[in-house]
């Protein structure tokens, strides 16, 4: 069969990169593995410990699940507030349409690295704005209560891909139905609420989604924000920013426990896979796939 | 209720509500453009920021105040950028990287996505959203155990790790080619095989010419995203002078605090390819995020 000739190279990768490693990877987790001792089999050892036994992991889980269930809908919001504003009739839209989408070249290191110099509590961009205007601005990155919250406006910088599948749902939705609407006396708020937002709500499901499966795996930023030279600095300020796949690699590669990194790792997959259903079931409720 | 009919029917109530309608509609669009600007500035002053602090010497960073046209204008910090890291070291460390995953990407993942839309075979669709399911998996699943498949075989500390998936096709990828070629007319196929052409000859000859938008896409992503991984160079790459920019940046970083200029000047730097790439080819950039996030 030529059809499957074509496709082997994508099943051998599947094989060997994929499929292989995920059931080692359950395996290794009922070990103690440390890669350079030969793995013991311990049973569910490395999950009850998990579970009852270690405040970093939930410390690092309740991080996550921050970042994932605030951070991803503030992202979502203002990627839709900043399509509506580029979608506006005005000259010179390319102009701002480049600057809202641009910073998404930034490699990741690179805008964590601006973002601890804009963010900076002396020197700082955002806080000699506001000392010209009086205001004593907190440490945001050092401060254990600012840490996330300042990551996730430093995420909001980065959505220009999100605005632009946004834009481009917009520019699907047929203008008869604003001006029939604008006949009824519908006002701008109410076409937004009627018929643009329940319109684009596959995009916004389908922008949820992917963005909470990268919520839950990301690492680059809080790696480079907490630190970022020293794997036992890691989530800095004071835990803040320990996420999930930090504290996952901080066990793999730095205190060797390959094993209990491993039952971590399935934790996370059951963990991605129950949001990601229920995102999915639920989002059935509220989207429309067709006009009516 | 009559009350309000008979008002609504007034000469002066009518026009009282097209004044106020146009009114509105002139706030709408005033408050519109000074959003756009107010969130544009939100985007913008970043990278103002940027350029600023890699001109600036180190004293004139610690200036409150702080200037944004610093005076006088330093240029030296990109020449000591340069030397202060092994900066085109590791450049080069990047871009051979890149050039491998791009080079894999583009044949395994093309000849994949042919499979899987110009031939017809059974349970080809069912494997295909196998394929897609895999777009799910966290990558820290696999992390571990291919880790300890390329420390048996001795190949940490080598590119071999980051590039040879490539070559075995990336589920996102596919999926991008596969529906690009979906839209191929049929036609053209079956003209090529009344000249006598095999499945190679038309995925070589047919498909892939007509596919140029999508494998530009495909390079333009695989590049970008490869260029600026950090996660997997900090696994597989041990020696630093291995090392890819991702990590060599942080080599601006010591006990003692940051040599700001220089990372600003260093990070600019980095940032640069991505940004030509990005203005040579705008339309492709979006076009390529379009297709995948409406499909």
């Amino acid at each position: 069969m030529y059809g499957i000739l074509f496709i082997s190279p994508w099943i051998i990768g599947f094989l060997v990169f994929q499929l292989y490693p995920i059931v080692m990877s359950l395996y290794y987790s009922f070990t103690n593995f440390s890669l350079i001792k030969p793995p013991d089999w311990i049973g569910l050892s490395n999950y009850i410990l998990l579970f009852t036994k270690d405040k970093n992991f939930y410390l690092a889980l309740s991080n996550t699940l921050y970042i994932a269930l605030i951070g991803v809908p503030v992202q979502l919001v203002f990627s839709f507030i900043c399509a509506l504003l580029l979608n506006q009739k005005i000259r010179s839209q390319v102009f701002f349409r480049t600057i809202y989408i641009v910073p998404t070249i930034m490699p990741a290191v690179a805008t964590a690295i601006l973002f601890r110099w804009v963010f900076n509590p002396e020197i700082g961009l955002v806080n000699s704005l506001l000392a010209s205007v009086h205001i004593n601005g907190p440490t945001w990155f050092a401060d254990p209560n600012w840490a996330k919250p300042t990551l996730i406006i430093m995420l909001c910088w980065t959505v220009g891909s999100t605005i632009i599948i946004y834009l481009a749902g917009l520019q699907g939705v047929p203008t008869e139905l604003y001006e029939s609407a604008e006949i009824e006396g519908a006002n701008g708020l109410q076409k937004l609420g009627f018929i643009t937002i329940p319109l684009i709500s596959p995009i916004t499901l389908f922008n949820l989604i992917t963005g909470l499966i990268y919520a839950f795996q990301m690492f680059t930023e809080p790696f480079t924000l907490s630190g970022g030279t020293d794997a036992s600095t890691l989530g800095r300020p004071q835990g803040s920013l320990l996420f999930y796949s930090i504290y996952l690699y901080q066990n793999a590669f730095y205190f060797t426990r390959m094993g209990k990194a491993s039952a971590m790792a399935w934790v996370l997959l059951v963990v991605i896979m129950i949001v990601t259903l229920v995102t999915l079931r639920t989002g059935n409720r509220w989207t429309n796939y067709e006009i009516r | 209720m009559q009350n309000r009919a008979a008002l609504k029917e007034t000469p002066n109530y009518s026009t009282a509500k097209i004044r106020w309608s146009k009114a509105s509609k002139k706030i709408s669009l005033i408050t519109g453009i000074v959003l756009l600007f107010l969130v544009g500035s939100f985007f913008f002053l970043p990278w103002l920021w940027l350029l600023s602090s890699s001109l600036k010497t180190l004293d004139q960073i610690f200036i409150q105040p702080p200037q944004w046209i610093p005076k006088p204008i330093d240029w030296s910090n990109f020449s000591k950028a340069i030397t202060y890291i092994p900066f085109f070291q590791y450049m080069a460390n990047t871009l051979v990287i890149c050039a491998f995953v791009v080079v894999g990407r583009v044949i395994s993942c093309s000849l994949v996505a042919y499979g899987f839309s110009r031939i017809r075979w059974p349970g080809r669709d069912f494997v295909f959203v196998l394929v897609l399911a895999t777009m799910m998996l966290p990558f820290q699943v696999s992390m571990i155990p291919l880790y300890v498949i390329f420390s048996r075989v001795h190949l940490v500390n080598t590119i071999v790790p980051l590039v040879l998936p490539a070559f075995f096709g990336d589920a996102f990828f596919i999926f991008l080619l596969r529906q690009f070629f979906l839209s191929i007319p049929h036609e053209l196929q079956e003209a090529a095989i009344i000249d006598g052409a095999n499945h190679f000859d038309i995925y070589w000859r047919v498909i892939l010419p007509l596919a140029r938008p999508a494998l530009i896409t495909l390079v333009i992503f695989s590049f970008l995203w490869t260029y600026t991984d950090f996660q997997g160079p900090l696994i597989y790459l041990t020696s630093p002078q291995k090392w890819t920019l991702s990590l060599g940046l942080r080599g601006y970083f010591s006990v003692h605090g940051a040599q700001w200029s220089l990372l600003m000047a260093a990070s600019l730097l980095f940032t640069l390819p991505g940004l030509i790439l990005f203005f040579f080819a705008q339309r492709s950039f979006i076009e390529g995020i379009v297709t995948t996030g409406l499909k």
